[in-house]
């Protein structure tokens, strides 16, 4: 296979490549040049749409559909909103393109604005970024110094305003209606859908959420056409999968020799990624199973790692799907409970506690894990687990937002692909079985309330 | 106690400050997240007192905002350290040690995640995933990233953090 060539990546080695000189030299706001130069927004949102461009933010929706949900003629304001909140447990790949290629985001934002007809959009990013912060924000102000945002964008009649806003280390404002809610001055307390976003979002006004490497696609689409999008990737099996096209931020990290951030097709497999490109499981060691995209989407095991890592390989093999195609491997010396504890306790803590059965469900799972890492555990702890996975999150209708599906999933994978080492780990560390007593040591284990 | 003739907390640069982002959000309430993070950058936390003068600013009760600002665990209303310093504890991290890392920088520092060490300098805390599992274990410190920790550099870790104080 020839090697591939780097799309959203090709130019974050360069020196200075955050600046608008370098993205310029490079070709950059060539896109923007040409859909303000007599494209119509119904056009943009046709090729994005031809493109099979999916949302790489976690959920995979077609990006070009989304937009065309849109109002096309209406009289108040449109907005966009910008998902850098970046915090799914594994998952770096916005980051690196926020400080390292801004203006390339930057100009996919402008590009998705004119296709929605949004005439302000706000960068929802996560805290911990002080960089992408800076980064971002001194492209904004080149921009504006360059007729790219205001008024009369490139002497054009579209207008357009970028604002940065920073989050404050909650999980939850990922999530596209727990962002609106924050973005708002509120507590980020998801949504219940309908109404989507696109018909009533953030005050109120339709809206667009779109994630940092969506956004990233678009000028590369705009410049060189849906049919060269569609060359990357893999092909739609029928009428209902839309495919996975187009190049992909995979990040891999946990025990793996090269952590890092590697740009690919759609589609190459788990373990292809891994060996090939991460260097192979560090230490020499084997592997044990990797989490596909982000801790929400569950695990496989080594002998899963052929599935490919497209929109619908990993939900083939149990996981709850590609999510942020983010990479972590767990060598042959990690314990399955320490694992499952890890990834419990994660959402315990990010949970926003607004439906009972995930602030519950979740904090509950969290206390049964801490009881079996510390020697107390039951066989029928692990039946317990499984009943707490499958009774919270939309699938099985019980909460308002997916946080609950993605703390499910690891519970449901962890437990299925690897029972045999629970069960034998609480058989080795409470050999009587006995019901005791919670410890409070358990019980300190509890988050204290912080997100 | 009556604190209506105690000095205000916000600064006349701080209501500046946020005001002048009124213009960029069709509501004054979408400025209370800017608002705490103005107040929180001067002071290290936001104190009780302050949040009705933020609400006054932004046309709301002070009820709205302790709402907003008690939801975000990420504001304090006693002052942290002068650095404030996230170990991250999430997966990527934790595989390659992460987790014992946080304790033996707690331990070299005298203080429990969520505590500041007794000269103010360094406030400890875990987080969850910072996006920077290519550099597992890492650490957040103000605006410093620490890169591939581990329980030996936690000397050195430490003494930069509290150089990073002065
Ligand atoms: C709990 C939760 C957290 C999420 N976190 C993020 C996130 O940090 N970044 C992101 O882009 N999408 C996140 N999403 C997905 C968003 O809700 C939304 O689907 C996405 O931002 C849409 O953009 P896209 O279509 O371009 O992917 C999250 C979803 C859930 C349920
Ligand atoms: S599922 Fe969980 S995180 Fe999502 S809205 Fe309900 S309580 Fe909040
Ligand atoms: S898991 Fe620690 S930075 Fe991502």
């Amino acid at each position: 296979m020839p090697d591939f060539e780097p799309v959203l990546t090709a130019n974050i080695h360069k020196p200075d490549s955050h600046t608008l000189a370098v993205y310029r030299q490079n070709g950059g706001y060539a896109a923007i040049k040409k859909v303000l130069g007599g494209m119509t927004a119904v056009e943009v949102v046709e090729v994005v749409k031809a493109s099979g461009l999916r949302g790489r933010g976690g959920a995979g929706f077609p990006c070009g559909l989304k937009w065309s949900f849109l109002p096309k003629d209406h009289p108040g304001p449109i907005y966009m909103c910008v998902n850098a909140d970046e915090s799914e447990p594994g998952t770096f790949n916005n980051r690196i393109l926020m400080e390292l290629d801004p203006h390339q985001v930057i100009e996919g934002i402008i590009i998705g604005c004119f296709a929605t007809r949004a005439r302000a959009a706000y960068i929802y990013l996560r805290y911990e970024y002080p960089l992408s912060l800076r980064r971002l924000q001194a492209a904004i102000d080149e921009c504006y110094a360059s007729n790219l945002l205001g008024k009369n964008i490139l002497g054009s009649d579209f207008s357009l305003d970028i604002y940065m806003h920073r989050g404050a280390a909650a999980y939850i404002c990922g999530e596209e209606t727990g962002l609106i809610e924050s973005l708002e001055g509120k507590r980020a307390w998801p949504r219940i859908k309908p109404p989507f976003p696109a018909i009533e979002g953030v005050f109120r006004k339709p809206t667009v959420v779109n994630n940092i490497e969506t956004m990233a696609c678009v000028p590369h689409i705009i410049n060189r056409g849906a049919d060269w999008f569609k060359t990357m990737g893999v092909p739609s099996t029928g009428p209902r999968d839309p495919g996975s096209y187009g190049p992909k931020l995979y990040c891999i990290s946990g025990h793996i020799e090269r952590p890092g951030c590697y740009e690919l097709p759609l589609g190459i497999t788990c373990r292809e990624l891994i060996d090939r490109h991460g260097g192979g499981v560090w230490k020499g060691r084997k592997g044990k199973a990797a989490i596909p995209g982000g801790i929400s989407m569950g695990l496989l095991a080594e002998s899963e790692w052929d599935t490919p890592l497209d929109f619908a390989g990993p939900g083939k093999a149990g996981c709850l799907g590609l999510g942020t195609a983010a990479v972590v491997v767990l060598d042959e010396t990690v314990s399955m409970v320490d694992f499952l504890h890890n990834s419990c306790r994660f959402f315990a803590h990010e949970s926003c506690g607004q439906c009972t059965p995930c602030r519950e469900g979740t904090s509950w799972s969290e206390r049964i894990l801490a009881r079996i890492k510390a020697g107390q555990g039951r066989l029928k702890d692990l039946d317990l687990l499984l009943g707490i996975a499958g009774a919270i999150g939309i699938m099985p209708g019980t909460t308002i937002c997916g946080l609950a599906d993605g703390a499910a999933w690891p519970i449901k994978n962890a437990i299925n692909k690897f029972r045999d080492e629970f069960e034998s780990y609480i058989r080795q560390t409470n050999p009587s079985g006995a019901d005791r007593q919670e410890p409070a040591e358990a019980l300190e284990l509890v988050g204290l309330g912080a997100h | 106690m009556s604190t209506t003739d105690a000095a205000p907390v916000l600064t006349p640069e701080m209501r500046q400050e946020i005001c002048a982002l009124f213009p960029r959000y069709p509501t004054k309430q979408a400025v209370t997240l800017p608002a705490l993070h103005i107040v929180n950058e001067q002071l290290r936390c936001v104190p009780m007192r302050a949040i009705p003068e933020i609400a006054a600013l932004l046309e709301l009760s002070p009820a709205q905002v302790h709402d907003t600002l008690s939801f975000y665990g990420f504001f304090k209303h006693e002052p942290c350290g002068k650095v404030r310093a996230w170990v991250c504890r999430s997966i990527s991290c934790a595989l390659r040690g992460g987790e014992d890392v946080l304790a033996a920088l707690g331990e070299k520092l005298h203080v429990h995640p969520g505590e500041t060490t007794p000269d103010g300098k360094v406030t400890l805390e875990f987080g969850e995933c910072l996006g920077l599992c290519d550099f597992a274990p890492a650490m957040l410190a103000g605006e410093k990233v620490f890169k591939n920790m581990s329980v030996d550099k936690v000397d050195e870790v430490a003494a930069l953090l509290q150089a990073q104080a002065d």
